[in-house]
């Protein structure tokens, strides 16, 4: 990772900090039941509304890691599209910035079925 | 040997566990708690000290107040007489679980109906982490314009009620009520929307009467709507 990580300049870096705390304590935990020695990959799920910054988390977790069995660990985040569904017509579709009408019926009556995800996928221990 | 372990499960967990045990701990003593969220300078402060005035005689308010840094806010609460927390949380931009948990040790419970949560000014994050309240209030301020809820649509999604803040500054801005209220209801149809000003007390006598009526729910042994999220 590079030094100078951009997230330390935006004001919501102590958002991936808080994340990362649950992401290191939740792979200790499970790796600790699993009776792991090293956790060397973390599979995290995040859409795109979740506003969570991937480089940001890596960052923050190879600071926090150290002295643990995650240390050195590579996250992965497999990112998720802001996806809405018509209630009207049940058409499933992207926004596109202003615009949440349903592209088929134009209703605005919509339902968020994906880009809210914020959950660990699995882990990969030795 | 490489193992895969497979978890499927929320990153914050935790959090929201913590919240759920507040909840219980506020359901115990009966208190009605109201998550209060919004972008800084939107009301938030104006608003509950507008309630505190209207309702402090009906009802046993406390507050705990969370802010980046400073106790401006907890400060002119606490020089009217309620009871008060400050959580700094030192460049955070969200208050969580475990902040509130301490907060309440801190506050007299007994006596106390309603107890505001004011987070931390910020659009982005604060519906994420559940606090352990019955209600999410979003204070949402005509000067931010109309299109804020496809800018912060989990925020708008997540809340049960929205303050429409300064609608005595109508006149002066290109805000289109009927268009902010057709995107929230489309996100979020079973939303409560009080437009009101925190200047001229238009539109409060609604809030107040919903409030007052939601805590006495609560008395009578309601439980919110909210379990820890």
């Amino acid at each position: 990772m590079p030094h100078s990580s951009p997230c330390l300049i935006m004001k919501s870096a102590m958002h991936e900090f808080s994340i990362t705390e649950s992401v290191l304590n939740l792979a200790l935990e499970k790796a600790g039941q699993a009776g792991a020695t090293k956790v060397t990959r973390i599979n995290l799920v995040i859409g795109e509304m979740s506003g969570v910054v991937g480089d940001c988390v890596q960052f923050f977790f190879d600071a926090i890691s150290r002295n643990t069995i995650a240390s050195g660990a590579r996250l992965y985040f497999e990112p998720r599209p802001t996806q809405l569904r018509c209630h009207r017509c049940q058409n499933v579709f992207e926004p596109h910035d202003h615009d949440w009408s349903c592209p088929g019926c134009h209703e605005t009556a919509i339902e968020i079925v994906s880009g809210r995800e914020c959950y660990m996928e699995s882990i990969e221990v030795e | 040997m490489v193992k895969i372990i497979t978890i499927g499960e929320d990153i914050l967990g935790a959090n929201d566990a913590r919240a759920r045990a507040n909840k219980a701990r506020l359901d115990a003593s009966g208190i009605f708690t109201v998550n209060i969220m919004s972008s800084p300078g939107a009301g938030k402060t104006s608003l509950i000290m507008g309630t505190i005035k209207a309702l402090r005689n009906k009802v046993g308010i406390a507050v705990i107040e969370g802010d980046v840094a400073s106790s401006v806010d907890a400060d002119k609460i606490a020089a009217i007489g309620i009871p008060v927390v400050q959580i700094n949380t030192a460049g955070g931009c969200h208050l969580d679980a475990n902040m509130v948990e301490k907060a309440l040790d801190a506050l007299p419970l007994e006596g106390i109906d309603l107890l505001f949560i004011e987070n931390v000014g910020n659009l982005i994050c604060p519906n994420a982490f559940a606090l352990g309240e019955d209600q999410r209030v979003m204070i949402s301020s005509l000067p931010e314009g109309d299109d804020k809820p496809y800018k912060y649509p989990a925020m708008f999604a997540d809340t049960d009620v929205v303050l429409l803040n300064k609608t005595d500054l109508q006149p002066y801005l290109d805000f289109d009520p009927a268009a902010f209220r057709k995107v929230v209801t489309g996100l979020n149809p079973d939303v409560i929307i009080f437009p009101l000003s925190c200047k001229t007390g238009e539109g409060l006598p609604d809030w107040f009467a919903w409030l007052e009526s939601a805590v006495r729910g609560k008395k009578k042994g309601g439980h919110g709507k909210n379990p820890g999220h």
